[in-house]
C-alpha cells in the first residue's frame, strides 16, 4: 500500500474505533481533513477549537474511552490549550491532533507557526511531535495506548503539514491490541490494610474520581457495606455511591456540608480512594484528619505522599485492590460510630431555602431533576451554580455528572453538553450554567443548532461573576470590584438567533411549567432563570483554612 | 567528604523534546535543580542524562515524578561522591 501521512492518520483512527472527531480545519490541518473527506468518520465542527477541545471530554467523561479533537497549528493550537490543560488535571482521556507548519518552515516565525509541542509539555500526559509519515504507525495507536492507561490523560500529536502530504509505502497496518501493563498487588500489604480497617473504630472512605474512572462503584458499596465504612466524596467521585443510604455521608471540601466536614475530622482511619487530597477538598493539609491513619491507594504513584503522607499506601487499579481486601475485612456492624453519625446529621441538617422559594437555585435544581429522566446526564460550568448543583442534583450513576473540577473552567458546559449528547444518542443532556460561564463558550450553540442535540440549558442569571462576589463579600469586605454585570444579554432572544428555542422565566411566573415545556419537547432548549443576585452557596470553607472553619449556613 | 548533593542518572529516549520535558517537570513543580549533564550513548537511539539536586523531603517526589515521564527509561539516585562527575566538571571549570 502506498499511503500519505494524513491518510495514514486517518485509517488508524478508524481501526482505532474512532468515529467522531470534533474540531476546525486551517492550513496545516487540511491533508487531514482531505483525507477525512472519503472516511467513515463524522466531523463535528465546532466554532472554537476550545469547544471542539470540551465537545471530546464530553464524549471521553461520559464513556470512559479516549476521544479526539483536531485543530490547526498557531492560534487553533492555542484555543485548545485550556481543554487539554482541564483533561490533564481530571485524568480524561483526550488525544488533540493539531497540524504544525511544514518541518522546513518550523522555527522561522512563519505564518501560524507557534511551538505547539513546548507549550503542551506542562499539560499534557505525553505529547509528541512527528518527524516522519513513517513514525504516525507507532505514534497514533501509542497515544490512545498513554490516553487511557493507568491514570487516564490528554495526549498532544502534533503533525508537520509536510508530515501529513509524505507518501509511505507499507505492507501491513500494525497490532493495535496493546497490552495495558497491570501493577501486581502485594498480598501482605492487603493484608495489613485489612487488620487496620478492622482494628479502626472510627474509619471513613474518602473517594474520588478514581472510583470512576475504574468503574469500581459495584465493588465499592460491596466493601463499604460489609464493614459499615462512611463514605464521603470529591466532586469527581459524585454518582458512584448511592446517596439515599445510611453510610453516605456527602461531598467534603470548600463547599461541603458541615456535619461531612467536621465528621471527616473525627476520623480514626482515612481509606483514601482514587483521591489526591486536592486542596479544595481537603483545605489546610496540616489541620486535615489530625485523629487518622491514612491508607492510601492510587493509580499514580506520584499522588502517593504527594501532599500527605500515608501510613500504608497501595499503587493499582482500586477496583482490584477493593476485590481482594474485601475478602480480609470483618462483617462489622459499627453500631456506635454509624449512630454517632446519624445525630451528627440530624443536628446541623442542610441548609436549606423554604420550598415555596422557587427561585431559589436550590429548588430550581431539584424542580429540574424531578422532571428529569432518571439516566439523564449533567453538565456544568464552573461558579455559584455548579457548587448548587453538585451539592443538590441526586446523582445516581457513575459518570452522568460532568464537570470541570480541577482546573475549574468557565465555559466546560455547553461543548462538554454537546460531546455527551453525541456519545449518549439516546439520553437528554441537561446543561446547568451561570450568566457569566455561559459567555465564554456560548458560540457553540451554533454547533448545537447545526446538530439539533437533546440538550437543555438552563442559565441560573444572578447578573455577577457569583462565586467572586461571594467571596468579595465574605473576605474582601464587599469590595464589589469587577464582579457585577453592567448589562445582561437577553438570552432567550440570542438562543432564538442561534435557531434554538429560548425562553426567560420572568419573576412574577412559576417556573415549573416552563421546565415541563422544555423536557417535553424534542431537541435543544435553553431557559434563563433569574435568581437572588446576593444568594451565597453556604457553608463555605475560609480559603486557607481547615475544612472545620466554615462560615455561613449555620441552623439556629 | 559529607555531601547534601545527589546525583539522578536517568536513560532516556533520545529526541529534541526530551530536555524541556525533564527540564519543565523541574520548574514545574518547584523542585530545585543544582547541574545537567547529557550525552547520547550507543545507537544515539537513547542518551544518559545526570541531574544534580540537593537532597530534601521532595527527592522521593522528584524521583517518582522523573518515573512517569514517558522518555524516561531508567531512574537511579546516587549519593554525589558515587557519581562525582560533577564535581569533576567543576574542577575543570576551575582551571579555564
Amino acid at each position: 500500500m502506498r499511503l500519505s501521512g494524513a491518510e495514514i492518520t486517518i485509517k488508524l483512527l478508524e481501526r482505532l474505533g474512532i468515529d467522531v472527531i470534533a474540531g476546525i480545519p486551517g492550513g496545516t490541518n487540511l491533508p487531514l481533513y482531505d483525507a477525512m473527506y472519503s472516511s467513515g468518520i463524522k466531523h463535528i465542527l465546532a466554532r472554537h477549537e476550545q469547544g471542539a477541545a470540551f465537545i471530546a471530554h464530553g464524549i471521553a467523561r461520559s464513556t470512559g474511552k479516549a476521544a479526539v479533537c483536531f485543530a490547526t497549528s498557531g492560534p487553533g493550537a492555542t484555543n485548545l490549550l485550556t481543554g487539554i490543560a482541564d483533561a490533564k488535571l481530571d485524568s480524561v482521556p483526550i488525544v488533540a491532533i493539531t497540524g504544525q507548519v511544514s518541518y522546513d518552515y518550523v522555527g522561522t516565525d512563519s505564518f501560524q507557526e507557534v511551538d505547539t509541542y513546548g507549550l503542551t509539555v506542562p499539560i499534557t500526559k505525553h505529547n509528541f511531535f512527528v518527524r516522519s509519515a513513517q513514525e504516525l504507525f507507532h505514534v497514533i495507536p501509542e497515544a490512545f495506548k498513554i490516553a487511557e492507561e493507568g491514570r487516564k490523560g490528554p495526549v498532544l500529536v502534533d503533525i508537520p503539514k509536510n508530515v501529513q502530504t509524505e507518501e509511505v509505502e507499507f505492507e501491513k497496518w500494525p497490532e493495535l491490541n496493546a497490552e495495558i501493563q497491570v501493577n501486581t498487588i502485594d498480598e501482605e500489604l492487603i493484608k495489613e490494610a485489612a487488620k487496620m480497617i478492622n482494628d479502626s473504630d472510627k474509619p471513613i472512605l474518602y473517594i474520588g474520581g478514581g472510583i470512576t474512572n475504574s468503574d469500581s462503584s459495584e465493588i465499592l458499596y460491596k466493601f463499604a457495606k460489609k464493614n459499615n465504612i462512611p463514605v464521603v466524596t470529591t466532586i469527581m467521585g459524585l454518582g458512584t455511591f448511592p446517596i439515599e443510604d445510611t453510610l453516605y455521608i456527602g461531598m467534603l471540601g470548600m463547599h461541603g456540608e458541615r456535619y461531612t466536614n467536621l465528621l471527616l475530622n473525627e476520623a480514626d482511619l482515612i481509606l483514601a480512594f482514587g483521591v489526591r487530597f486536592d486542596d479544595r477538598a481537603v483545605g489546610n493539609i496540616n489541620k486535615f484528619c489530625p485523629e487518622a491513619k491514612i491508607i492510601h491507594v492510587d493509580i499514580d504513584d506520584v499522588e502517593i505522599d504527594k501532599i500527605k503522607k500515608a501510613n500504608l499506601s497501595i499503587c493499582a487499579d482500586i477496583a482490584k485492590v477493593m476485590e481482594k481486601i474485601i475478602d480480609f475485612i470483618d462483617n462489622n456492624d459499627r453500631k456506635t460510630w454509624i449512630t454517632h453519625i446519624q445525630d451528627k446529621k440530624n443536628k446541623m441538617p442542610i441548609s436549606l431555602p423554604k420550598d415555596k422559594d422557587e427561585f431559589h437555585p436550590i429548588n430550581i435544581i431539584k424542580m429540574v431533576s424531578n422532571l428529569a429522566p432518571d439516566d439523564a446526564l449533567i453538565t456544568t460550568d464552573v461558579g455559584q451554580h455548579q457548587m448548587w448543583v453538585v451539592k443538590t442534583y441526586p446523582f445516581k450513576h457513575p459518570k452522568t455528572l460532568l464537570t470541570s473540577s480541577g482546573l475549574g473552567t468557565m465555559g466546560f458546559g455547553l461543548p462538554a453538553a454537546i460531546g455527551a449528547a453525541i456519545a449518549n444518542k439516546d439520553k437528554t443532556i441537561i446543561c446547568f450554567s451561570g450568566d457569566g460561564s455561559f459567555l465564554m463558550n456560548i458560540q457553540e450553540l451554533a454547533t448545537l443548532a447545526d446538530l439539533q442535540l437533546n440538550v437543555k440549558i438552563i442559565i441560573l442569571n444572578n447578573g455577577h461573576l457569583g462565586l467572586v462576589r461571594q467571596q468579595q463579600q465574605l473576605f474582601y469586605h464587599e469590595h464589589y470590584m469587577a464582579s457585577k454585570f453592567a448589562t445582561s444579554p437577553d438570552f432567550a432572544v440570542i438562543a432564538k438567533g442561534f435557531g434554538i428555542n429560548g425562553y426567560n422565566i420572568k419573576k412574577d411566573e412559576r417556573p415549573l411549567e416552563a421546565f415541563k415545556k422544555m423536557f417535553s419537547e424534542k431537541g435543544p432548549y435553553l431557559i434563563n432563570i433569574p435568581i437572588e443576585e446576593f444568594e451565597n452557596v453556604v457553608p463555605m470553607v475560609v480559603p486557607g483554612a481547615g475544612i472545620s472553619e466554615m462560615v455561613g449556613g449555620e441552623i439556629v | 567528604m559529607i555531601t547534601e548533593n545527589y546525583v539522578i542518572k536517568l536513560i532516556v529516549n533520545n529526541h529534541p523534546g526530551v530536555m524541556s520535558h525533564i527540564v519543565g517537570l523541574f520548574s514545574r513543580r518547584a523542585f530545585n535543580l543544582e547541574g545537567i549533564i547529557c550525552l547520547e550513548i550507543g545507537d544515539s537511539n537513547t542518551s544518559q542524562m545526570y541531574l544534580l539536586i540537593k537532597n530534601d523531603e521532595r527527592t522521593e517526589q522528584i524521583i517518582k515524578q522523573l518515573e512517569k515521564l514517558y522518555d524516561v527509561l531508567d531512574v537511579s539516585l546516587h549519593a554525589e561522591d558515587q557519581y562525582p562527575i560533577f564535581n569533576k566538571l567543576d574542577n575543570e571549570l576551575g582551571k579555564l
